[in-house]
């Protein structure tokens, strides 16, 4: 009958331990540091006319490594391709005569950048067309990710203190059309 | 004599025809061949960046048809499906697979989910045990009187109740 009642005691609120508040606020700064450095990459437009172009390595299909870095003083033609890409076909002989006219002088160099590709057949495509100047795939999709291409082809011209000097998608119609952009960066 | 010589003509003939007819099948077959499905098994839980949102399996261009066929190679020269998805992986980027792999920065897809749910459900839970004993006795947390003391505070609130009576 008499049972134990409660009682009113003054109200003291449990609170966490320090650290377990400390920890959860880095957590969720270090969460959005992250999310703040994603956004940023994702809203990183392409490399501007005149910009600075990031140094790259490029393995080539012979296993050949080839550094950007140590290309300066020379105009550098760099061109993405697929061997499942038609209009690149349009435009392989032109680039393929067009390296074989500035190899003499050394002024020049032309590279290939096989994007999302298989190598089978991107060596086929190479055999098909008799292109000589170095090639190789875009691994991990790096160096076309530091363009922001947007498909194939597309040829991006270097010039000799290593800012981009010209942009070029979709197929080059002649040889006189690569010429007339790499004329006026030779020094 | 003449009829012997017509056995071994006939022997050597189908013997040239036997090995006529299985060198070229030889020749075609360098691997052992590898069905669709096969190819479909590994492809469907992979994406080519060239069509995005696509799987693999099911995408309809060239560059997805030459991908498929270099699984089927792969699958042929004895490759697991570990080692293809590394291998595409590291040729085209992770973002190929469908399933993050679980290396670098990746392992927070796999770990901050669960983390959340877990804090959520502790959050949960603590609220919820605050809000029932807040029930109990509104705003504050109880211990148990004496019968002594009950009998006070219920003759307390009886003469409370009773002056308020005579008030109104």
């Amino acid at each position: 009958m008499n049972e134990p009642v409660e009682k009113l005691t003054e109200n003291q609120p449990r609170r966490l331990p320090r650290w377990v508040v400390g920890l959860a606020f880095f957590i969720l700064l270090a969460f959005l540091v992250l999310i703040a450095w994603g956004l940023r990459r994702a809203q990183q437009g392409p490399i501007v006319i005149g910009q600075k172009v990031p140094y790259f390595t490029l393995h080539t299909f012979e296993g050949e490594q080839i550094k950007t870095a140590d290309l300066l003083g020379k105009v550098v033609v760099l061109n993405f391709w697929a061997s499942w890409c038609k209009p690149c076909e349009q435009e392989a002989a032109d680039l393929q005569r067009a390296y074989e006219f500035y190899a003499p002088s050394g002024q020049v160099v032309f590279l290939g950048v096989d994007w999302v590709d298989t190598e089978p057949e991107a060596l086929g495509y190479l055999d098909q067309f008799n292109i000589t100047y170095p090639n190789g795939p875009d691994l991990r999709t790096k160096i076309s990710q530091i363009f922001r291409t947007t498909g194939v082809p597309e040829t991006y011209f270097i010039d000799p203190e290593g800012n981009l000097a010209y942009v070029k998608k979709g197929p080059f119609l002649s040889i006189n059309e690569i010429m007339a952009v790499i004329d006026p960066l030779i020094p | 004599m003449k009829k012997n010589r017509w056995i071994w003509i006939t022997l050597l003939l189908s013997l040239a025809a036997v090995v006529m007819s299985v060198r070229p099948a030889e020749a075609q077959t360098p691997f052992p061949p590898v069905s669709d499905d096969e190819v479909n098994a590994v492809a469907k839980e992979m994406y080519c960046p060239v069509c995005e949102n696509i799987p693999l399996d099911v995408c309809p261009t060239q560059a997805c048809a030459q991908w498929r066929e270099l699984i089927r190679l792969k699958l042929s020269e004895g490759w697991s499906e570990g080692q293809i998805k590394e291998y595409f992986a590291n040729q085209y980027g992770d973002r190929v697979l469908e399933e993050p792999p679980r290396r670098g920065l990746h392992w927070l897809v796999y770990i901050l989910p669960p983390t959340f749910f877990i804090i959520g459900l502790v959050i949960v839970w603590r609220v919820f045990r605050t809000s029932r004993k807040g029930a109990a006795l509104p705003g504050a947390p109880v211990e148990t009187i004496s019968p002594a003391e009950e009998s006070d505070v219920l003759r307390r609130i009886e003469e409370d109740l009773q002056r308020r009576e005579r008030d109104s």
